[in-house]
């Protein structure tokens, strides 16, 4: 049960399973006691079937929220990124806290690489300590996506920043590329502790937990890298063959607004990265054009000072276009990227989720042509259907989440950027209009009075 | 002297109000007469080599200020002139009062554009830009205490037919200094006054600082349009996806009204700002006017120098041949030792004819001198007078620049609320 316009939260089912095992998610009455209780706020939000509590509790939050998401006025500053990350649970209600910084160069015979530190505190009981420092390379990140699409197929796990950026001419150790893989690393890990089911898997446990060697031993176990991209492979193929007959009606929908999705949120990506552009070529004019104007003063007497006026507006203005770059570049675009990936991740989960209805539906025509066996068959018919339904219940709830979170990221992020543009204006009138005082004042009152179109 | 009656009657449009500066002239024609450059028209006709042409026609409206002081509206004159005739009259203007800096025309081709505006000299937006550049050269010239009172610009305003022979008439092309000789002047006089030296200096500086401007500020509008129009993409696109979107839709599509009013509001403002460097471009054409009169100022000195010169070796001469020394070595000395000396009747002759000319020479340098004084004196009041007009104009020109900025911004804060207010609700 959702309420309309509530903050959006942990749905109350399903919760996880310790350990994900792939179809294993099961609607369960979850049991009390594998959880340790949260931080501060009642643990039985999520256990009570009552909904009345739930709702009263939800309220209560929701004006929490309401002041820190909703608000127009929220300005999100670059130096509290932290704030950017809770979706959902107040920090009240949060058990695990992640940062992603300090970056360090390897350089070793063969290669050289950059390590993150990852700081995690809990106070989660299957935990054993209350504080882990460990350190991380992309490739062990790219290791804890994979381990997680391997296990919840029909999840939406966020997105992680490229292998490389072609556009933008970064180059690849350069401290930009760096801290923007920073971020976007931390948040990738902030997003996965935020999900209801994902925070609880014993991989990502071990990604913030274990020491590089035990993470290493630990890596070379289980299926691998090979069998989930065959079993993405499988499931693209069958896709590419024609889709599925049996789709239910919510899930076409699905499809549909996603391929309309990626393509407004790639040409919204692009159209926010040339308006980037368009304001550095104009920053890098105007810090030209300010300095002529006090050139001009050297020459002249009379107008010197109202010549360097204008010299000292533009600079200030040229300034002000600096941070609202900036501004642009910290915020708005970070997260239309973020949200280009999702795209695509999303269109990976719906083709996924195709796969393993398809498997069930291959079998159920076997059935229906071989008369024979039919008991074998209709237990791992019995099998398969739990499993579709398991997938289609798990990508729904995970659907809705998703959508939630988008709307608020999308909403933020576009509240900021008509922020920056609304400060840089305002910087801008405040610096014009004292000038124009000052002028204004030394013609004893006298004004623009000619007619000028 | 009547003025011929134009073709049909046309209200004056005024472009731009009369320049502040006429308020201070006392008997100037600007005062007596309303004159404006109303309408810009295209034509076609056959020029000099009978080849067709396209040219614009400018319409010239007059009126006597006088007349509407007493509650009648007096009629309007009006006649077509082209760019190439006010070319005319302002090099005649040149020539006929070197002593004074007289009024630039707005440029003959469209310079320092950035890629929105046409190079075109037939675009529209050109030649509207051009039709205010004319009305202000002939209110400026109007408001001249000394231009004003031209009869062959008084002409220009009223006489149609014929104008252009009166011109060529008073043969002013003959009295121009030929460029060649100005530009030797320059180099090899050897004693400018200091302020024109120092004042050439200066219209150098301006000349450079203000076409730098100009390039710059061209390049700056170019960018600045190049930001708000890719947020016009955000319209389009906020539109299409509201389309598959329930809650944020509302949010969306209004929002993306707001990136189209943004959008669409660069082209007023770049259309004022044009106007602004217009007036920074008539700065920049009135440095060159500054030099002419620098230029003619060391011609006449140079002039002078040479008299003087010429003068005093004449004297030497003389008094060579008299005193029979010869003090400096020449030519004639010593052929006329080697191959025979001179009668005494041969030398008196010569002394004579020396001392004629060294009478004239010193009467001609006296006037060359007066008149050199004069011209400085003269130019110079101008050269006051030209100075506080500038200060004037170039400091409304800056207050105007910033009201314009403000006035950018205010439309920026206008907007981007809008769209915050909607952006919020998505």
């Amino acid at each position: 049960m959702e309420a309309e316009g509530r903050v959006p939260g942990p749905p109350p089912p399903p919760l996880p399973p310790a350990g994900g095992g792939i179809g294993a998610e099961l609607p369960a009455i979850p049991p009390g006691a594998a959880r340790a209780p949260l931080l501060g706020a009642p643990a039985e939000v999520l256990e009570l079937d009552d909904e009345e509590d739930d709702l009263e509790v939800f309220s209560k939050d929701t004006s929490l929220a309401e002041a820190n998401s909703f608000s127009p006025s929220m300005t999100i500053s670059p130096s509290s990124m932290i704030n950017q990350y809770k979706f959902e649970d107040e920090p009240e209600l949060r058990d695990l806290f992640i940062t992603v910084d300090d970056p360090e160069s390897h350089i070793t015979a063969i290669e050289t690489f950059i390590t993150y530190r990852v700081i995690t505190k809990t106070s989660r009981g299957e935990f054993d300590s209350c504080e882990y420092e460990v350190r991380r390379r992309y490739q062990d990140f790219l290791w804890l996506k994979s381990k997680l699409e391997e296990a919840h197929p029909t999840l939406i796990i966020p997105p992680l920043p490229e292998k490389f950026i072609m556009k933008g001419m970064v180059e690849r150790f350069s401290d930009e590329f760096i801290e923007t893989r920073r971020k976007a690393l931390h948040k990738f890990l902030n997003r996965i502790a935020d999900h209801p089911t994902l925070t609880f898997n014993e991989d990502f446990k071990i990604f913030l937990t274990a020491q590089a060697w035990e993470l290493s031993s630990h890596k070379k176990q289980g299926p691998g890298l090979l069998s989930r991209m065959g079993q993405t492979v499988r499931a693209v193929a069958s896709s590419v063959r024609g889709g599925v007959k049996n789709r239910p009606e919510m899930f076409t929908e699905m499809n549909d607004y996603m391929e309309t999705f990626s393509q407004k949120i790639n040409v919204l990506d692009k159209i926010a990265h040339r308006i980037y552009k368009e304001e550095r070529e104009y920053f890098n004019e105007m810090k030209e054009y300010g300095p002529i104007h006090t050139l001009w003063s050297a020459s002249e007497e009379d107008i010197a000072d109202s010549l360097k006026g204008v010299a000292s507006c533009i600079d200030k203005c040229c300034k002000a276009t600096e941070k609202r770059m900036a501004g642009l570049s910290e915020n708005l675009l970070p997260i239309l990227h973020e949200y280009v990936l999702y795209s695509e991740i999303l269109m990976g989960v719906l083709k996924r989720r195709d796969h393993i209805q398809s498997e069930l539906d291959s079998k159920i025509d076997a059935l229906a042509n071989k008369k024979a066996d039919k008991d074998l068959f209709s237990e791992e018919i019995g099998k398969l259907e739990d499993k579709v339904e398991c997938a289609n219940n798990a990508l729904k709830a995970d659907w809705d989440r998703w959508k939630q979170n988008m709307q608020c990221d999308m909403r933020s992020a576009f509240t900021n950027m008509a922020d920056n543009n609304l400060h840089y204006y305002e910087e801008c009138l405040a610096t014009w209009e004292s000038f124009l005082a000052s002028q204004t004042v030394d013609c004893h009152g006298e004004e623009d009075s000619e007619d000028r179109p | 002297d009547e003025p011929v009656p134009a073709e049909g009657r046309h209200t004056a449009v005024p472009g731009r109000a009369l320049h502040e500066g006429t308020q201070q002239m006392e008997d100037c024609l600007a005062k007596k007469m309303e004159i404006t450059v109303s309408e810009a028209e295209k034509r076609t006709g056959r020029n000099a080599m009978n080849m067709q042409e396209t040219y614009t026609a400018y319409l010239i409206e007059t009126r006597a200020v006088e007349s509407q002081n007493e509650g009648q509206c007096s009629p309007v004159d009006s006649l077509w002139r082209r760019y190439s005739e006010f070319e005319l009259l302002r090099n005649y203007l040149l020539v006929t009062y070197p002593h004074i800096v007289v009024p630039p025309l707005p440029e003959k081709r469209a310079d320092f554009v950035w890629h929105k505006l046409s190079a075109d000299n037939m675009d529209p937006d050109f030649v509207e830009r051009r039709r205010i550049g004319l009305e202000n050269f002939l209110l400026r010239v109007a408001s001249h205490p000394v231009l004003c009172q031209d009869k062959i610009f008084y002409s220009f305003l009223t006489q149609e037919g014929g104008w252009k022979e009166m011109v060529n008439e008073t043969g002013f092309q003959l009295k121009a200094d030929s460029r060649l000789k100005a530009l030797n002047a320059t180099f090899r006089v050897k004693n400018p006054d200091k302020r024109f030296t120092e004042l050439k200096h200066y219209s150098d500086e301006l000349q450079s600082v203000i076409s730098h401007l100009l390039r710059v500020r061209a390049r700056v509008a170019d960018r600045l349009y190049g930001v708000y129009k890719v947020h016009g993409n955000y319209g389009r696109v906020f539109s299409e996806w509201s389309a598959i979107e329930k809650e944020m839709g509302d949010g969306l599509q209004s929002a993306g009204h707001h990136m189209d009013v943004y959008a669409a509001s660069i082209d007023d403002i770049l259309e004022e700002e044009e106007h602004y460097a217009d007036q920074l471009k008539e700065y920049l054409f009135y440095a060159e006017a500054l030099r002419a009169v620098c230029r003619k100022h060391e011609l006449m000195q140079y002039d002078l120098e040479m008299a003087a010169q010429d003068l005093t070796s004449k004297k030497q001469q003389c008094e060579e041949l008299a005193t029979g020394t010869m003090r400096t070595f020449s030519l004639k000395g010593m052929t006329s030792k080697l191959f025979g000396q001179e009668t005494p009747e041969q030398r008196e002759a010569k002394i004579k004819i020396l001392e004629e000319q060294i009478q004239e020479g010193e009467e001609q340098l006296k006037s060359k001198n007066l008149e050199g004084r004069d011209f400085v004196k003269s130019a110079w009041a101008d050269i006051e007078r030209f100075k506080e007009q500038k200060n004037r104009d170039l400091k409304e020109a800056l207050i105007s620049y910033a009201v314009m900025q403000i006035s950018m911004c205010k439309k920026g804060i206008q907007v981007w609320t809008n769209a915050k207010e909607c952006f919020s609700k998505m």
